[in-house]
């Protein structure tokens, strides 16, 4: 941890289930690695009973699957029993390895970053190298996860276009706000081009649709530098 | 080896033609959207008037102006349900919402429907679905839905194409005794009642003009059905330009939305979520239209009227 960051909350704060009609509600949590932390918790302990565990932001969404046990839905009781049962895990305890993204930095919006931050673009790349990131929720479209800094690895914030790009390459590795993203496949979009990846982000046909599922660590590397690093063409 | 065609052969689309089935809930964590058919009521009757399997694929057709032709050495059981788009096998006129025998070879046509906007036709053992390469369209994490917004699944249905039908066992057999004889099946439309909501997660992050709060402004206004409402959502507009007023300035964060979410935009107009719509967002939702009432709206046309009430607790 660094001495120097914030000290740490006094306690957690319990979650609030918010109603989102019936059979769904909404759990909000302190931030990002909550909401992953307490999705996790959820499908391990209620699986079956649930037909969606949708984490956002600073949230969790709950769907219960129509029917259950004896015909009857889980209830607002107890699902709020298995979240008064979940304890946010310690930072930094998460300790399942990285997926490592290997980027071509040449984004458009590089030297924009670079004269924002009052850097060279060399050190926009070490930057975003030097990050720890983790997958907090998907959306936008299948497979486009958004990622924070973990433990304030990641201290910026970018603000979007102000209209969006009509074509963004798939694999595009973009900035917006606190977040980082890779475009799963070409769409519009506002976010800040990096560079792009040749890694696949979703594939239906794999066992585990999208690589940077929710709760997923990641970690980008200069491919330019990988390639000059070991001898790989 | 000549494979004998067992299909519906499209020979004319005028608006949308759409495969669907029961969609890909659960995929929601991934971005996925749950997709399937926009009105749940009427391809599931389509399904049972003909026999075919719960959930199995079928064609959502808006605005009438189908025609194909049954490819198949046999015949099949076919209806057509939702908006009452008139049905011609072979040239004859065959009654809306009932099992209806198409044999081998004959020209189906669906017209242009008088109300509504999707009709169902659903075919004797549904459309042959089959996971990755295989004859049958292919499916998509378990589903041969189309997903308007992000894209996955087969592409619309265009004329020329040959939708496989499932071979299934026997004969199928039309749904007999599910309804009463010159029973007349109701099309879902927003014009029966007023649709049904509950509070959402964020019902005080928007009220009426003149302070009401938001489930109080929804069930107080007329509201119309925008033209460029889609299978995303349907957009509403005050019959009176009646908006709601976000509450505050303060951002939402993303978080997850559930099918029939009534979300307030800044324009404060409201846009109701049906089965494309996006896994998370970042405008309020106010309240959750009951899903037992969204195959009305998704029958409702632009322009139609739609009234709501609160759901009884």
């Amino acid at each position: 941890m660094d001495a120097a960051g914030p000290v740490s909350a006094p306690g957690p704060v319990v979650p609030r289930l918010l109603p989102c009609g019936p059979g769904a509600w909404l759990v909000e949590v302190d931030g990002p690695q909550e909401a992953a932390g307490l999705a996790t918790h959820l499908r391990t302990r209620l699986g079956a009973g649930l037909r969606e565990v949708v984490p956002g932001a600073t949230s969790v969404l709950v769907e219960t699957a129509p029917g259950g046990p004896r015909g009857r839905g889980l209830g607002p009781e107890a699902l709020g029993r298995v979240v008064d049962d979940w304890a946010p895990a310690a930072a930094g305890s998460q300790q399942a390895p990285a997926v490592v993204v290997p980027v071509t930095y040449d984004g458009e919006d590089l030297p924009v970053l670079a004269e924002a931050w009052g850097c060279t673009v060399a050190e926009v790349v070490r930057r975003h190298t030097a990050a720890s990131f983790v997958s907090v929720f998907c959306g936008f479209a299948p497979g486009f996860a958004y990622l924070a800094g973990e433990d304030g690895s990641w201290p910026v914030s970018v603000p979007r276009l102000a209209s969006p790009r009509p074509r963004v390459p798939a694999g595009s590795v973009a900035l917006a706000g606190g977040w980082c993203g890779v475009y799963p496949t070409a769409s519009p979009g506002g976010w800040r081009l990096l560079g792009r990846t040749d890694v696949v982000l979703f594939d239906a046909g794999a066992d585990r649709p999208a690589l940077l599922a929710p709760g997923t660590r990641v970690r980008f590397v200069d491919a330019a530098q990988e390639r000059g690093g070991d001898g790989r063409a | 080896m000549t494979a004998v065609p067992d299909a519906l052969v499209v020979e004319a689309v005028a608006g949308p033609v759409l495969v669907q089935d029961d969609g890909r809930p659960g995929w929601a964590h991934l971005g996925v959207p749950r997709s399937g058919a926009a009105d749940t009521a009427s391809a599931g009757l389509a399904r049972r008037l003909v026999g075919a399997p719960d959930g199995s694929a079928l064609l959502e057709v808006v605005l009438g102006g189908l025609t194909g032709r049954l490819e198949s050495p046999r015949g099949r059981w076919i209806a057509v349900t939702g908006a009452p788009a008139p049905l011609r096998v072979e040239g004859r006129a065959a009654p809306h919402a009932t099992a209806v025998w198409c044999p081998a070879g004959a020209r189906v046509s669906l017209g242009v429907p008088a109300t509504g906007l999707r009709s169902y036709l659903a075919l004797g053992h549904g459309l042959a679905v089959s996971p990755g390469l295989g004859s049958g369209l292919g499916a998509v994490l378990g589903s041969a839905s189309t997903d308007t917004m992000s894209g996955l699944g087969p592409a619309p249905v265009r004329p020329g194409d040959q939708l496989p039908l499932a071979a299934g066992q026997g004969s199928p057999a039309p749904a007999a005794g599910l309804l009463p004889l010159g029973h007349d099946w109701p099309v879902p439309s927003v014009r029966r009642g007023s649709l049904r909501l509950h509070p959402g997660p964020r019902s005080s992050w928007a009220r009426g003009a003149s302070g009401e709060d938001a489930l109080g402004a929804l069930t107080a206004g007329v509201w119309e059905v925008g033209a460029a409402s889609d299978r995303v959502g349907v957009r509403l507009h005050g019959a009176d330009g009646a908006v709601l007023v976000p509450t505050g300035t303060q951002e939402l964060p993303s978080e997850g939305v559930v099918l029939g979410a009534v979300q307030v935009p800044p324009s404060g107009q409201p846009v109701v979520f049906l089965a494309d719509h996006p896994t998370t967002g970042g405008y309020p939702v106010v309240a959750v239209v009951d899903p037992a009432d969204l195959p009305a709206l998704a029958q409702a046309r632009p322009g139609e009227r739609v009234t709501f009430t609160r759901a009884p607790r």
